[in-house]
């Protein structure tokens, strides 16, 4: 067992579940998204994507440019959050809210090609 | 660009997740804590706010700007946040400038420096490996010749000097062993612009690899290289390296024509030197007996060179052994004057010092001066910096092999047809070369011409070969001014070579006629390069230079003209 396997492989799946527990609800409805929920996704995700850095591999190439979307996706989320509860007129508006949502939604889909290709390069290993 | 930007990402890991976690827990805590707004009722900040705050905060900016008065709280906070976020930074900053001192990385952005300039090379190149006294030199007149040069160097402070030198056109040099074959294909031997590699490092060994890389890597390509033993020198011509220049013997044979006939050697050096310099004066050594001091390379050349113009030379030796120079040479090392007088300087006509200490050389040559006024005096310079020194000593001809060498593989360079042209101007006799000298003084202003080669052909001369189809032109045609027959264009014709019969004028006249494939060496002035450029480029310029009339230039002008007449 390694210790920065561990790691690597903890940040990434928790950057995945984070970010589908932010999402899991309705998509309108602000009660069911909750804010901390995302900024701890962003932070992990950010973590997640400083620890891909640096492989030249293929599969290191891909990884890294998943979690680049994941990150893109999650700040433009809470960029629009920031604007409909500090800025909009009206507020934190259920539109507003499912833009969110599906934003941060669409970071769920990049989160799941990376732990895919985590598994996968895993088990190329064991072979 | 790979290699660099992830060398900065792997190290830049650490850094980053430092300040990524100083962040988090700083905006956490800062939302976390209740504040008190101006109405006295609780309030928190929410994420966007503390994201800010955080911002300015951690970047030691400070603005100050927050919604509310911080409470006891907040301020506990932000005074344990301030040291992390602020010590994240200096982490970071201070990681990011160490990792540009770090050799490493600084060898790999020079690397990708390099990959990058010749990667960008849209021009025809040449590839020189070694910039010592002969690669500088060449490089610099290379340089006066607008011809792009790529360089490899085993030594870094050469490279350095390179890169200070000022140079017109940007010269990459590549601090690397040039006998690894990688470091060759990395200066670009396989790019479709490279025009030719020069070995000219002081290693044969070395020299004998760049020349076999380079063959194998890419065949068409010509290859000139130094060689010091004539072994080496068989060995390079074995598997078809173009040139090998043996600096000694290029010198015998410049002192053998020397003697023969000063006129040539001054033709000689004319045509080889570097542009744009004062000429040479003309040397005319003497043909009675000669002293040589020092039998090796250098010394078996000039003894050859000289033999072979049947003058008679008594060698001085100090290992006669060693070197092999038979029983009738001299034992001693020339510097003292009972060596000298020994070897007969009283009588002699000539002298040439050639050991390979420099200090030793001014010796013998100052002792053999007072001994007997009137000798010649040959020298043989061994380090560039003594110049100043045999320059005092008012040696007659002094023998820089570096330069000797760069002269060398510049006539090469220049074009294939200025060595032959030098073999076979040989063949005439001194009033020839005299003349030819004295013209081509007159067309450049006693400076050293630039020579080139023009082709008649659809590539390099369109209007030229346009108008042959229809008539005849001829060489003297080109070379005047239009309006004023009297000027000419300051250039000499040297050579004409005709592919189509095979054969070779040497100095064509003015009548000779023009026909299509031909190659034509000219000598002249710099400005004379672009002024024959133009007319053989240009059709109006070519028609006025041969009609004396414009020709309209425009479709309309053209027609109007056709329909009046």
């Amino acid at each position: 067992m390694n210790l920065e396997k561990v790691v690597f492989g903890f940040f990434i799946i928790l950057a995945l579940t984070l970010n589908f527990g932010f999402v899991l609800g309705e998509i309108d409805n602000p009660a069911h998204h909750n804010v901390w929920e995302l900024f701890a996704a962003i932070v992990v995700n950010l973590v997640a994507t400083v620890l891909k850095f640096g492989d030249r591999t293929q599969t290191g190439a891909l990884l890294l440019a998943t979690s680049l979307v994941a990150v893109l996706q999650l700040l433009a989320a809470a960029l629009v959050w920031g604007y409909a509860g500090n800025i909009s007129a009206a507020g934190l508006s259920p539109t507003m809210m499912s833009s969110i949502v599906s934003l941060a939604a669409g970071a769920v889909v990049a989160n799941v090609i990376s732990v895919v290709l985590l598994i996968a390069d895993t088990v190329n290993l064991r072979r | 660009m790979d290699k660099v930007l992830f060398l900065f990402l792997r190290r830049m890991r650490a850094p980053l997740l430092a300040l990524i976690f100083a962040y988090a827990i700083s905006v956490t805590g800062l939302v976390l804590i209740p504040g008190v707004d101006d109405q006295g009722e609780p309030w928190r900040m929410d994420f966007f706010h503390a994201f800010y705050f955080v911002s300015y905060m951690a970047t030691t900016i400070g603005f100050g700007e927050i919604p509310y008065a911080f409470s006891e709280g907040q301020r506990m906070w932000t005074s344990l946040t301030i040291f992390l976020s602020v010590v994240a930074w200096l982490y970071a900053i201070g990681k990011i400038l160490s990792l540009m001192q770090d050799p490493p990385f600084k060898l790999a952005v020079s690397r990708q420096a390099f990959d990058r300039s010749i990667r960008r090379l849209h021009a025809p190149f040449l590839i020189v490996c070694g910039y010592g006294d002969t690669g500088s030199l060449l490089v610099h007149a290379l340089q006066q010749r607008r011809k792009r040069v790529v360089v490899i160097e085993s030594d870094q402070n050469r490279i350095n000097d390179l890169a200070l030198s000022t140079m017109d056109i940007h010269v990459p040099g590549l601090s690397a062993d040039a006998s690894q074959s990688g470091q060759l294909e990395k200066a670009g031997v396989s790019n479709p612009f490279c025009e030719g590699v020069v070995a000219l490092t002081d290693s044969d060994e070395v020299n004998l690899k760049i020349a076999i890389t380079a063959k194998l890597l890419n065949p068409r390509l010509p290859v000139i290289c130094r060689a010091q033993s004539s072994d080496t020198e068989r060995n390079m011509r074995s598997f078809g390296t173009d040139q090998v220049i043996d600096p000694f013997e290029v010198f015998g044979d410049r002192l053998a024509l020397a003697v023969h006939s000063p006129a040539h050697h001054l033709l000689h050096q004319w045509l080889s030197s570097v542009p744009g310099n004062e000429l040479p004066m003309p040397v005319y050594p003497p043909h009675g007996r000669w002293i040589l001091c020092g039998y090796g390379r250098f010394g078996k050349a000039a003894n050859a060179g000289l033999a072979r113009e049947g003058v008679k030379v008594t060698i001085v030796e100090a290992d006669p052994e060693g070197t092999g120079c038979g029983e009738d040479c001299v034992r001693g090392r020339g510097t003292e004057a009972d060596t000298l007088q020994e070897a007969g300087v009283e009588s002699a006509a000539g002298i040439v010092a050639g050991t390979n200490g420099d200090s030793n050389n001014l010796s013998i040559l100052m002792t053999a001066h007072e001994l007997n006024p009137k000798l010649f005096m040959v020298g043989r310079q061994n380090r560039d910096d003594n110049g100043i020194l045999f320059e005092a000593g008012r040696v007659d001809m002094v023998v820089r092999h570096s330069e000797i060498l760069a002269e060398s593989v510049l006539s090469h360079l220049v074009s294939p047809l200025l060595p032959q042209f030098l073999v076979r101007s040989r063949e005439h006799d001194a009033d020839w070369a005299n003349e030819l000298l004295s013209r081509i003084g007159a067309a450049t202003d006693d400076r050293v011409p630039a020579v080139w080669a023009v082709e008649i052909s659809e590539a390099q001369a369109p209007a030229l070969s346009e108008r042959l189809k229809r008539e005849a032109v001829s060489l003297g045609q080109l070379l005047v001014f239009p309006g004023q027959p009297e000027a000419r264009v300051p250039c000499v014709s040297l050579m004409l070579h005709r592919s189509s019969g095979s054969e070779t004028l040497l100095a064509p006249p003015d009548d000779t006629l023009l026909e299509a494939g031909d190659h034509i060496l000219f000598a002249g002035r710099p400005c004379a390069v672009h002024r024959l450029g133009r007319v053989l480029r240009h059709p109006s310029t070519l028609d006025l230079l041969l009609t004396g009339m414009e020709r309209p230039q425009g479709w309309i002008w053209r027609r109007m003209r056709a329909a009046r007449s």
